[in-house]
This record gives C-alpha cells, sequence and structure tokens, in this order.
C-alpha cells in the first residue's frame, strides 16, 4: 500500500497546478468562509440629523431631562454620519455611502412633552432610505424599528419611575416641589394613622362612624396602591424574556467560524483528491492490472482513504495554523483536533472513493465531487427555525447522510472547550467511513468490467 | 486440440455471457511453451472477452483455465500505466507490487530488454504510443511468466514501431514464453502467429497454422487460396456465414 501512497504523490507532485487548485482553492473558500463568518456585526451607517436645538428638555412626568444625550445614544447602536441638513442626508442616501438617514425634527421634544398634556400630539422621526436593494431596504426597516423599539422603551421606563415616585409620595407622604417651593404631603398611611388614633376620642355616634369608614378607606387606598406600583412599573416592559438552553451549547462565533472553514478544506480536499485519484485508476487503465493479483480492490480503496485523509490532516492543520493569525487557538486540544481531522477525513475520503468508483473519468468525478459537497456544506449550515420543520427534517437527514455535518461537529468540539462532547460526532464519523466504504467496494465491481 | 502433456497452458470449454448474449460458446484450446498463438476473428468475436479470462480479469460462466506453471503476464489494449510518472517510475512500482526482492534490479532488466534505458527519467505521457506500448509490455514481463497474453498490442504503432515490437515479442517466444495475442491485423497473425485461433460469435471455427487455413480456403475458395492471407481468411469467414 505505502508503493501506491508514494505514487499517488509522485503524480500530485507531477501536476504542480493541479496540487496549488487542489489546496489553494479550499483553503480560499475556507478562509474567505472564516471571514465572513467571524467578523462580528458592524454597526450600519446612518446619516444623521438632529434638528432638535441643543438647550431642549424633555420633560417626562415632571422631571427635565437633556434632549442632548439622545444622540449619543442612537449613535451608540449605529454608526452615525452626521449630516448638516436634508438635502445632504438626501445625498449621502441616493449614493449609498449610507443605509439610511435618520432626522429628528425640531419640535420632537415638544411633541414628546406634550404627551403628558391633554392635548397630546404624534412625536414622528424620518427616516430616509434607498429601496433598491430588497435586502438593504428590510435591513433597514428592521434596525430603525429597533431603534425605534429602544427609545420607546427608554421613554416608557422613565414614565414608570416617575409615575412609582408619585405613587410613593401618595402612600408614604414627603414633599413636592411646585415652582421652586416644597409643598409637604402627609400620605395615605400617615393619615390612616392619625385617623385611626382620632377614632376613640369620639363618642359614639354617627360622627365615629363616619370618621370609621374614611379610616377603612384610606387603609384600603394605601393597600391597594402598594400594588399598583409595582404593576406601573412592569408596564414599561410587560413581557421580559426568561432565555433558557434545552438543546445545543452554541460556541463562540469565531471557533464556530474557524470550524466550518477547517471542515470546508477538509471535505474538498478528501473529496476531490480521493475521486479523482481512484478515476484516474481507470482512465489510465491500471485498475484491472493492479486488482489481477497485486492488490485487492479494498486495499486500493484503503489507500485512497488514507491518502485522503494525509493531505487533508497536512492542508487542515495548515488551515489552522493561518487561522491562528486572526483568533488564538487552543493548540493544548490538538489531540482532539487530530482526532476530528482523521475521522472526518475518512469519512470524506470514504465518500470520495465512493464518488469516484461511481464515475470513470476525472473530469466527471470532479465535477461531481464539487456538486455534491458545495450543497451539502451549506445544507449542512442551515440553522433549525431557518426553514419550515418539514424542510428542515428532510436537511437533517440529508446532511446526516453525507460526513460534513458530523464532521463539522466534530471539529467544533474539538475547537471548543466548552462545547458539548466530541464522541456521538466520531461514532457518526465511523459508522459513515464503514458505509461509504462497502458503497465504494460495490461501485468498484463497474470498474472490472470490459 | 494438440497434446496436453507438455502444455504450459489449457483453456477447457469457455463460456460467458453478457445478459442474453453469448460472448463465448465453449472455447478450447492450449498452448506449448514457446509457443506464438494469434487470437483473430471480425468484431464482436469474442477476442479480448476471451483473453480477460485467460488473465483472471473476468470470471467464465462456464469451462476452466490451467496453468502449468508460472505466472500469466497480461497486456491490456491500451497501455496501463501512469502517464505522469516516468518510465523507471512506473517499472519500479509495479516491480515493487509484484513484490520482487530487488525491484531496481528487475526495473533495469526491463528498462534493457525494452530499449528504453536512455529514457528512463521521461514522462510516459511525452513518449510516443510505440515505446508507451514497450513499458506496458515490460510490465507484464515483470512476473516473469510463463503465459504472455497480449490484447491487440500493436493498435495505434507505425510500421517500424509495428516491427520493433514484434521482434521484441519473438525473442520472448525463443526464450520459451508462451505468447498468446489478439489482433485485428490478419497479415501480423500470418507473419508472428505460429499458430491461428480463429473466433466468431463467440465460437472457435478454426484452431492450426496459417498454411493449414489456407489449405481450408484452397477446398472452398480456390479463387482466394492463393491471394494475400487477409482474402483468404475472409473468404473462409463468409464461407461459414461471418
Amino acid at each position: 500500500m505505502r508503493w501506491l501512497l508514494l505514487k499517488d504523490l509522485q503524480i500530485l507532485r507531477r501536476s504542480p497546478l493541479q496540487a496549488f487548485l487542489l489546496v489553494a482553492y479550499p483553503v480560499l473558500i475556507a478562509v474567505l468562509v472564516g471571514f465572513a463568518i467571524s467578523r462580528s456585526p458592524e454597526k450600519p451607517r446612518i446619516a444623521f440629523l438632529n434638528e432638535v436645538p441643543a438647550d431642549t428638555r424633555v420633560n417626562v412626568g415632571g422631571a427635565q431631562l437633556p434632549a442632548a444625550g439622545v444622540s449619543d445614544r442612537i449613535c451608540s447602536r449605529v454608526e452615525c454620519v452626521h449630516v448638516k441638513d436634508r438635502a445632504e442626508a438626501v445625498d449621502e442616501v441616493s449614493s449609498g455611502a449610507v443605509l439610511a438617514a435618520l432626522i429628528l425634527p425640531a419640535d420632537l421634544v415638544d411633541q414628546i412633552n406634550s404627551l403628558s398634556t391633554l392635548t397630546p400630539g404624534t412625536p414622528k422621526v424620518e427616516v430616509l432610505v434607498n429601496q433598491e436593494d430588497p435586502l438593504k431596504a428590510q435591513l433597514v426597516d428592521e434596525r430603525i424599528s429597533t431603534l425605534l423599539a429602544q427609545a420607546n422603551l427608554a421613554i416608557a421606563r422613565r414614565i414608570a419611575v416617575e409615575g412609582g415616585k408619585y405613587l410613593n409620595l401618595i402612600i408614604n407622604g414627603g414633599k413636592f416641589e411646585v415652582v421652586g417651593q416644597a409643598i409637604p404631603i402627609l400620605g395615605l398611611r400617615a393619615s390612616a394613622q392619625i385617623l385611626e388614633a382620632l377614632g376613640p376620642a369620639l363618642p359614639p355616634g354617627p360622627l365615629r362612624n363616619s370618621l370609621a369608614q374614611v379610616t377603612d378607606f384610606t387603609s384600603r387606598a394605601r393597600d391597594n396602591l402598594d400594588i399598583a406600583g409595582p404593576l406601573i412599573k412592569r408596564i414599561a416592559q410587560p413581557i421580559v424574556v426568561k432565555k433558557e438552553v434545552v438543546n445545543g451549547s452554541a460556541p463562540p462565533l469565531e471557533i464556530f467560524a474557524i470550524a466550518v472553514a477547517a471542515t470546508l478544506t477538509l471535505a474538498f480536499v478528501t473529496v476531490l483528491l480521493v475521486a479523482g485519484s481512484l478515476a484516474l485508476e481507470r482512465e489510465e487503465n491500471a485498475f484491472a492490472r493492479l486488482t489481477r493479483g497485486l492488490i485487492s480492490p479494498a486495499v486500493l480503496l484503503s489507500e485512497k482513504v488514507l491518502l485522503g485523509m494525509a493531505v487533508g490532516l497536512a492542508v487542515t492543520l495548515l488551515m489552522l495554523a493561518g487561522m491562528q493569525l486572526f483568533v488564538p487557538l487552543q493548540w493544548s486540544r490538538i489531540g482532539l483536533w487530530l482526532l476530528a481531522i482523521l475521522a472526518g477525513g475518512g469519512a470524506l475520503a470514504a465518500a470520495g472513493a465512493a464518488l469516484g468508483a461511481a464515475a470513470r473519468e476525472v473530469r466527471a468525478v470532479s465535477l461531481l465531487a464539487f456538486m455534491v459537497t458545495l450543497p451539502i456544506a451549506f445544507l449542512s449550515l442551515v440553522p433549525s427555525g431557518a426553514v419550515g420543520s418539514g424542510v428542515f427534517d428532510l436537511v437533517e437527514i440529508v446532511t446526516a447522510i453525507f460526513p460534513f455535518k458530523p464532521a463539522l461537529e466534530a471539529m467544533t468540539a474539538a475547537l471548543d472547550s466548552a462545547g458539548s462532547g466530541i464522541g456521538g460526532p466520531l461514532v457518526h464519523l465511523v459508522v459513515l467511513i464503514a458505509a461509504y466504504g462497502l458503497l465504494a467496494r460495490l461501485a468498484l465491481r463497474r470498474f472490472a468490467a470490459v | 486440440m494438440e497434446g496436453t502433456a507438455a502444455a504450459a497452458f489449457e483453456a477447457q470449454g469457455l463460456v460467458k455471457r453478457y445478459g442474453e448474449r453469448a460472448a463465448l460458446r465453449g472455447i478450447s484450446f492450449d498452448a506449448q511453451p514457446g509457443d506464438l498463438v494469434a487470437i483473430i476473428g471480425p468484431n464482436g468475436a469474442g477476442k479480448t472477452t476471451l483473453l480477460s479470462i485467460l488473465a483472471g480479469i473476468l470470471k467464465p460462466d462456464g469451462g476452466e483455465v490451467r496453468v502449468a506453471a508460472g505466472a500469466v503476464g497480461w497486456v491490456p489494449q491500451q497501455a496501463a500505466l501512469y502517464r505522469q510518472l516516468t518510465v523507471e517510475e512506473n517499472l519500479l512500482l509495479f516491480a515493487r507490487l509484484e513484490g520482487h526482492e530487488d525491484p531496481r534490479a528487475s526495473t533495469e532488466e526491463m528498462l534493457e530488454l525494452a530499449g528504453l534505458a536512455e529514457r528512463r527519467g521521461e514522462i510516459v505521457a511525452r513518449l510516443s504510443g510505440g515505446n508507451q506500448q514497450r513499458i506496458n509490455i515490460a510490465i507484464g514481463l515483470l512476473s516473469r511468466p510463463a503465459v504472455l497474453l497480449l490484447d491487440e498490442p500493436s493498435v495505434g504503432l507505425d510500421p517500424r514501431q509495428r516491427a520493433r515490437l514484434w521482434e521484441f515479442v519473438a525473442a520472448l517466444a525463443t526464450r520459451g514464453t508462451t505468447v498468446i495475442f489478439s489482433t485485428h491485423d490478419i497479415q501480423e497473425a500470418e507473419r508472428y502467429g505460429r499458430r491461428l485461433l480463429v473466433l466468431a460469435d463467440g465460437d472457435s471455427l478454426f484452431e492450426g497454422s496459417a498454411e493449414a487455413l489456407r489449405e481450408v480456403v484452397r477446398s472452398e475458395a480456390p479463387e482466394a487460396a492463393d491471394r494475400d492471407f487477409e482474402t483468404a481468411f475472409v473468404a473462409y469467414l463468409q464461407h461459414r456465414g461471418h
């Protein structure tokens, strides 16, 4: 077998372009995919025009809040491109320099302040978008909706806090400032205590009964308003999210990106190399000569799988070393990396052998390998919930049959120290090695036909 | 069939079917050490199928093949070697796979035998078809076979290359190797085959020397018997409805 391995490596060395493409192409794809996934989502560039006068204050429940902070809050969530006027905002959007423009009109704060008056207005902000790209339009809609939801939530919370203070004043008493003067407020709690103390001083009769009714009312009012406090706070955010992970433990994004890139590299190298190398035996008419007593078809298949594993291991380790430039990796886990690469490479190589045995020409088999590997790889990245349950079930079945997804799971588990165990994916890969090996062996019978 | 006591090789009642079609219908023949047997016949006669069964690549549906001693070397019609490797690398690879004790010495021997020692370092893809065929045969000889099977070995070769090839093959037979080859070139069969096996539609029609075939034709179609051998052969087939 070693002589066959040596021969295949010699052939690979003799075709420098092929060897280069075999290594460079998947690495290129892997790095691009890695970058695309690992890059944290950028803040969208938004042209921002704030026409609200700088000294305006937002009146929330009697409290005066500076409006200037609104700009800072918005610009912490998006990349603000400050513009001078509306025309400049329109230009920025039209040219595509920004995703959208957000204009806060001069009367925005007045309109917000009017919400607590008898003649409430409707505060409006203006959004300019470029609808030439539907994806971009959807992204802008989502971003603006999120911004507005956050702004509304902030105002609602503030109102709830201020409302809570007033309730507290009514219940417990205190001081209330009006035009610079502090007015003492007795509060329901103290009122009830005073009234209860007065009761025994009055003679039995209608007056005492009336006082008892008033005392009872203040006590009930105090108790009920005690309950109203938390209710007002809840109104600001009636629904809270309780997140509980019931299945899977998501690895850090950069780790997942590296796992995807490494598995893509492994998949392309092994599947293409093994499938092409096996088809070459047929194309060179050497298969019949080799299997005529020199070696068995099973040994030939094993040699091809070993070739794929060896080259896949070398290229994937090279890629991981390159990734180290962007993201620090835990090299102490290299034992698990090797296990994942060898098991994944073995299963992918076995699948490549089955493809190579099914087709007879190197060109046809290369095309076939691409046509199978690429869509399966993409399908393997489809998360649950992204498509309908029926379609996802189908995706699950298809991706479980091809080794890419279990190889990706094994690679992710090997790279992520806090991730799930590697045992399950390894067992899955071993089963696939056996299944594809058997399939390849059966398909090789066609090779022998004269 | 000639005496089988000293036969290097013997095929008995070989049958092969592809679905409903019978490719071989009970072919029997033998060959002595140093024999040069040419298998001829029209397209679809079963020549390649017969050689593939003799080589052990195909299993017959009936009949058996017996080899007295030694290996059976096989040279397929299309060169079965790696075109991206050099001449020497190809020979060395197969010598190693054959399990030779000294594969380099075997390689040197075959390079000399094939007359390609000076071109050992050349990539096979850059060699002419004739030279590729010589390597193809040299690989078939690596096992030092008692019987060498050649499937249309001269296809694609120019006359000079063909002459060198047959000189090479004849030398092997002189050394005692039994050579069985198929060919479409009837003149070649007459010239180099000491015995002929004529197949048509999977049946064995004739086994014997070229001169014996002419004698048969002389009795059936005298006008064709003294013309060139190909004309005589065609007359022989036509007389049997082929």
